[in-house]
């Protein structure tokens, strides 16, 4: 993963889990580019945020637990990836809380994400 | 300066006029002498290959919208296999390997991996999503 210009592409992930379908979605595109040995970037955005919370059990819902696919990006070299720092504060996330691959990002660093990625996918 | 596009759907085509737009969106491109190699269908938008959907007579048939730029322009139209599954949308391979009588993607469509998004990514100026709502 890297942040100079044109470096791939940038996975946008806007939604919690569960919920919705589409977080799963965007992580799996995530982890296939990466797969793929091409250079993905992905950024938790707004409410995408919640995907991050710790001891998430969704077993009662009967879905997949998305953090524990989260947890498991670093086997796919996706060690690092950004995550909307007022969103994070927003929803009372604190930096315990977030996996060590989150780097908290503020809008203006967002922008730069935006403004440095070939493509941008928005989920 | 001809631009090779590259469309992601995820919106189911049941949901709103998102779909419709792509499909417009893509023929607009193509009229305009730009290329348009590849779309890929995900999530909720793998039920816009769904065969056996029922448009109204009023409305316009995202199906067949879309099936129109596959056999104009030959764009590949593929829908993310582990999406199409679980919504029921089964090419022949897939209806047999689970025990279903009949295949339901509309001709045009074929079913693929996500590796065909990566790949047409790759190749494209320019990738377009259009999403889902909300």
């Amino acid at each position: 993963m890297s942040t100079t210009a044109d470096s791939g592409v940038l996975v946008v992930t806007r939604h919690p889990q569960p919920g919705r379908s589409l977080a799963r979605a965007a992580l799996d595109t995530a982890l296939a580019t990466a797969a793929f040995d091409q250079p993905v970037t992905l950024l938790f955005l707004g409410a995408g945020v919640l995907q991050l919370l710790p001891q998430q059990d969704s077993a009662g819902v009967g879905v997949r637990n998305l953090r524990k696919v989260i947890d498991s990006m670093p086997l796919y070299d996706l060690e690092h990836y950004y995550v909307d720092a007022e969103a994070a504060e927003h929803f009372g996330l604190t930096a315990e809380d977030l996996p060590s691959g989150a780097m908290l990002v503020d809008r203006d660093a967002q922008r730069s994400l935006f403004d440095n990625h070939q493509h941008i996918l928005g989920f | 300066m001809p631009l090779n596009y590259c469309l992601l759907v995820l919106a189911a085509p049941v949901s709103g006029h998102t779909s419709l737009t792509a499909a417009r969106f893509g023929a607009a491109l193509l009229a305009r002498g730009h290329t348009l190699e590849r779309v890929f269908f995900l999530d909720n938008g793998a039920s816009n290959g769904l065969a056996s959907a029922v448009t109204p007579q009023d409305e316009r048939s995202p199906q067949q919208a879309w099936s129109e730029l596959a056999n104009t322009h030959g764009t590949e139209l593929v829908l993310c296999v582990s999406s199409a599954v679980k919504r029921g949308l089964l090419d022949a391979a897939e209806a047999q390997r689970h025990g279903f009588p009949a295949a339901t993607v509309y001709p045009g469509f074929t079913l693929g991996g996500l590796g065909l998004l990566v790949e047409a990514m790759q190749s494209a100026d320019r990738v377009i999503t259009f999403g889902a709502a909300g």
